[in-house]
This record gives C-alpha cells, sequence and structure tokens, in this order.
C-alpha cells in the first residue's frame, strides 16, 4: 500500500484545496491538506499517498541523479571500449597461424 | 537533459543499463570489503522491488539482504483485527480500511469474513472517503480503522481535521499507526534468543523512502551517531536501491557510519513540517505496541491525545472490545526472518501450510510481506 507513484498537477482548487494531477494518463484529485498554502503550482510532479499529495518532486534533484547515470554510463562504456582494444591487442587468434 | 519529463521519473530510475553499471560498480567496491555484509531494508515497499527486479541475483554474495518489518498490514496483530472485526459486528457501524488488511484473519476471522456475515465494512482508497460515506449515511457510525506508518498517520490527522472544522458527528478512529525508527532500535537491541546475548546481525539500514518524505531523514540519526550503523534513505525505483547499496558499501570501506539520503529528490532532513504538524497535533505516543512477529515494541505506537477521545473508537467501545492476548502461530519463523536469522524458505510451512491465500504469519500477509515477495517471485535465492 506504500508504493506511490509520481504525478503531474494540471489544475488546482484552491476552495476544495485539492489538485487534479495526471499520474501516466489517468486524471485523479488528490489532497493538498500536507501542503503549506501556495507552494503546490500547475505543472509541478508531486508524489501522491492515498488521496493527499505527499510533497512535490525536486526537478533539480531528480535532473542531477539522471545526469550523473548518464555519466556513470559513459563512463563504464569507454572503460569497456577501452578493455576491448586492449583484448584485440592480446588476440591469440591472430598469433595463431 | 534540459527538462524533466514525468516518463523520465519512472524510466530513468528503472533504466536496466544503469542497474548493470552499479551492478558493476557494487561488484568492484564489495571486492574490497572482505566480510559479508547484511543491509537490511527496513520497508516493505523496498523488499517488493528487491524481489520484483530480482536484484539480490545482481549482487555479490558477500552482500545479503534482512527483510525488515516495513509492512502496515503485516505487523498488525490479531488482538487489534480482532478489534476491527468487533467493532463491524456492531449494529450501527460502518467500518472502512485501507489497503490489504480487510483479508488479513485474526481469532475469528478477518473483515471480509465479517463481511460474508452481513458487517458493513468498506475498502476506501482515501480516509477522505469517509467523509461521503458518512454524509450518506447519518444514521450510522462511520470507524475508520487507521494503520500505516508515518506515511499514512498525517492523513488521517488530515481527516480527523476536517470531522473537527466541519463539526461532523459520525466519524470515528480505531488508531493503529507505527512508528519505524522504534522498531528498528528493537531490532537492534532485543536480547536474540538464538546467540543469548544482545549480537545484532545488521550492518546497514536501507531507509523507507516514503516515511522519510513525511518525517525526514532526521528520524534515523540515532543508528549512525549511537549505534555506528549506516543508513543510507532510498527510493522505491530499482536504480535508486541498488545506488543506495553502492552508497553504503562504500561507507565500509571508507570506514564511515553515516546518515546518507539517496532518495533527494524526495526526501530532506526536515521532512514535511506541516504532515508533521498535524500528527504532533492529534496523535501521541503510547508505551507498547505489539507488532505481528516482533512482540511488544517500546513507544512504536501511536493513539488520540485524549482531548480527541470522542472521536476515539477504542474509547467509545471499551466495554465490547476484546482484550485477550494471542500468540503468533508456533510454527511462524517470521521474527528470526525479520532479524535476519532466517530466510522465508527455511520455514517447515512456507508455501504449503502457509500461502498469501491462506497466511499462518504476518509476513506472508500482504505482498510487502518477505514471506509473500518470496512466494510470488519465486525461489531466487
Ligand atoms: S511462511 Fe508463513 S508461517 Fe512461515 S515464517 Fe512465513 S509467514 Fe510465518
Amino acid at each position: 500500500m506504500c508504493l506511490s507513484i509520481p504525478s503531474k498537477v494540471v489544475s488546482i482548487d484552491t476552495e476544495q484545496n485539492i489538485a487534479t494531477v495526471d499520474t501516466m494518463g489517468i486524471q485523479r484529485t488528490a489532497g493538498l491538506d500536507l501542503m503549506e498554502e501556495g507552494t503546490v503550482a500547475i505543472g509541478d510532479y508531486v508524489l501522491l499517498h492515498i488521496g493527499f499529495i505527499m510533497n512535490k518532486i525536486d526537478e533539480e534533484d531528480a535532473l542531477e541523479s539522471l545526469r550523473v547515470y548518464q555519466e556513470i554510463l559513459e563512463k563504464l562504456d569507454e572503460e569497456d571500449r577501452r578493455q576491448m582494444v586492449l583484448d584485440d591487442d592480446n588476440c591469440p587468434v591472430r598469433e595463431a597461424p | 537533459m534540459s527538462s524533466l519529463e514525468l516518463k523520465d521519473l519512472y524510466d530513468g530510475f528503472r533504466n536496466p543499463e544503469v542497474i548493470k553499471s552499479f551492478q558493476k560498480l557494487i561488484a568492484a567496491e564489495a571486492e574490497k570489503l572482505g566480510r559479508t555484509v547484511n543491509i537490511m531494508e527496513v520497508c516493505g515497499g523496498h523488499t517488493h522491488t528487491i524481489m520484483k527486479y530480482g536484484l539480490t541475483q545482481l549482487l555479490p554474495e558477500n552482500i545479503n539482504f534482512i527483510h525488515g518489518p516495513g509492512c502496515p498490514v503485516c505487523i498488525m496483530p490479531k488482538e487489534r483485527i480482532d478489534h476491527a472485526y468487533t467493532l463491524a459486528m456492531q449494529e450501527d457501524v460502518i467500518l472502512l480500511t485501507l489497503g490489504d488488511m480487510i483479508k488479513v484473519p485474526g481469532s475469528h476471522g478477518s473483515l471480509q469474513d465479517a463481511r460474508a456475515k452481513g458487517a458493513d465494512v468498506r475498502y476506501v482508497y482515501s480516509p477522505m472517503d469517509a467523509l461521503k460515506v458518512a454524509e450518506e449515511n447519518p444514521t450510522k457510525k462511520i470507524i475508520f480503522f487507521a494503520i500505516g506508518f508515518e506515511t499514512t498517520t498525517p492523513m488521517s490527522a488530515a481527516l480527523l481535521d476536517v470531522v473537527i472544522k466541519r463539526d461532523i458527528k459520525n466519524i470515528f478512529f480505531h488508531i493503529n499507526h507505527v512508528t519505524v525508527p522504534e522498531v528498528m532500535k528493537e531490532l537492534i537491541d532485543s536480547r536474540d534468543e538464538h546467540v543469548n546475548s544482545y549480537d545484532h546481525r545488521i550492518d546497514a539500514f536501507i531507509g523507507p523512502s516514503h516515511v522519510s518524505v513525511i518525517s525526514g531523514s532526521k528520524i534515523y540519526a540515532v543508528f549512525p551517531e549511537h549505534y555506528r550503523i549506516p543508513v543510507v534513505v532510498a527510493g522505491f525505483e530499482p536504480v535508486d536501491v541498488m545506488e543506495a547499496i553502492y552508497m553504503m558499501i562504500k561507507q565500509f570501506n571508507e570506514g564511515r557510519s553515516d546518515l546518507e539520503i539517496q532518495y533527494k529528490r524526495l526526501v530532506s532532513q526536515e521532512g514535511n513540517l506541516k504532515a508533521q504538524a498535524l500528527i504532533e497535533k492529534y496523535f501521541e505516543k503510547v508505551d507498547l505496541f505489539k507488532w505481528r512477529g516482533m512482540g511488544n515494541v517500546p513507544n512504536s505506537g501511536l493513539k488520540l491525545r485524549d482531548a480527541f477521545a470522542p472521536y476515539d473508537a477504542e474509547v467509545l467501545y471499551k466495554e465490547v472490545l476484546p482484550y485477550d492476548e494471542i500468540d503468533d502461530h508456533k510454527l511462524c519463523i517470521c521474527g528470526d526472518i525479520l532479524r535476519g536469522f532466517a530466510k522465508p524458505q527455511q520455514c517447515s510451512v512456507f508455501g504449503t501450510a502457509c500461502k498469501p491465500s491462506s497466511p499462518l504469519g504476518s509476513c506472508m500477509v500482504s505482498s510487502e510481506g518477505a514471506c509473500a515477495a518470496y512466494y510470488k517471485y519465486g525461489n531466487l535465492l
């Protein structure tokens, strides 16, 4: 019951203190009771749990993580390529004949 | 990557290539360890991720997972389920609850069984659904059987807040909220019958995701500071878990025991202060809460503050509620599993007498429990 899903805020009803959010194409409403007034805006990414917005997703931090992952991938890729060159240098098949 | 798409928030943290690269990084660090480390993922959501994505298979042999007690449905003792059952059987009551709670057997049966006997038990998606039920049934007493960790406690508080503000007369609460750091402490401190000492098996904790969104990482400060046990708060996606493990092993290799946050996009040290204020306003600690599979854990449960007793179903129905102690099933070794001394397959009734459809013990109750996760995802270990 704890697997909350990231969603995007599409509209806000200040009267009722609820937001409409999009979760992978599904629209639902969620209570803003746990968020300080005025801190959630249209377009924000948020985390929902049992009908409430629990918190906003920090875009900078999410992007930073994804950037780091990309760097790791590239670095390991490069190491793999280098290893291939080294392996090729020592290729036993080439020396065979 | 200039701006963030919703898709990135899913795919970016599930990317198989990234998982593989963390696998390599972890393997290289783990080789330097020279020993086995036992990592407890406290939260059932992490257990689910680890089993679903087969992460145990991606990790070197010297990294061992201990699956923790962090599934709110699993830890609910039969005594409390019997309370819910008794309340549901009262003539003018509609009992509402969340999640798999409805399926879990107490000593007379589950809430589902109560429903079969004519009780009005309903599953709700959100506590706020109680408002509609109350409006549609003005002559009934609507009792919200509130369960969950810090993650769900503020939502119960928010409902009570609305009930009080709108002066709604027919919504009541049966509170079963529990707190995570206390049970983590218990897992370390409790005397262990196997080794007859205070030894514990846990070398590091993966901190729960959404408990921490609400409470902030500060609630775990005691573990690195006092017990020298590292904590890394991680998100629920497989990349999150792999990165957290990498961070943890680096801590071991560098001789550190720190509190770190991997799940930075949602967790801060402070957490959601408004939610914390709501909890503080309406709830206070109880001395002991009995956890299924774990026994009594000091200071780990919450109740409504005395000022809100008129909304407390446990106070209102004091005369009819049962208070007998009920032991866990004799064959069940959930307690050992939670403490890291056994794996689910070592239980003599795993998958035979105990299955998700007919659980004997707590770990089989919800898909977030260790035994249920092993059952569902096969013998991966
Ligand atoms: S298989 Fe069932 S009885 Fe055995 S430890 Fe798990 S929950 Fe308990």
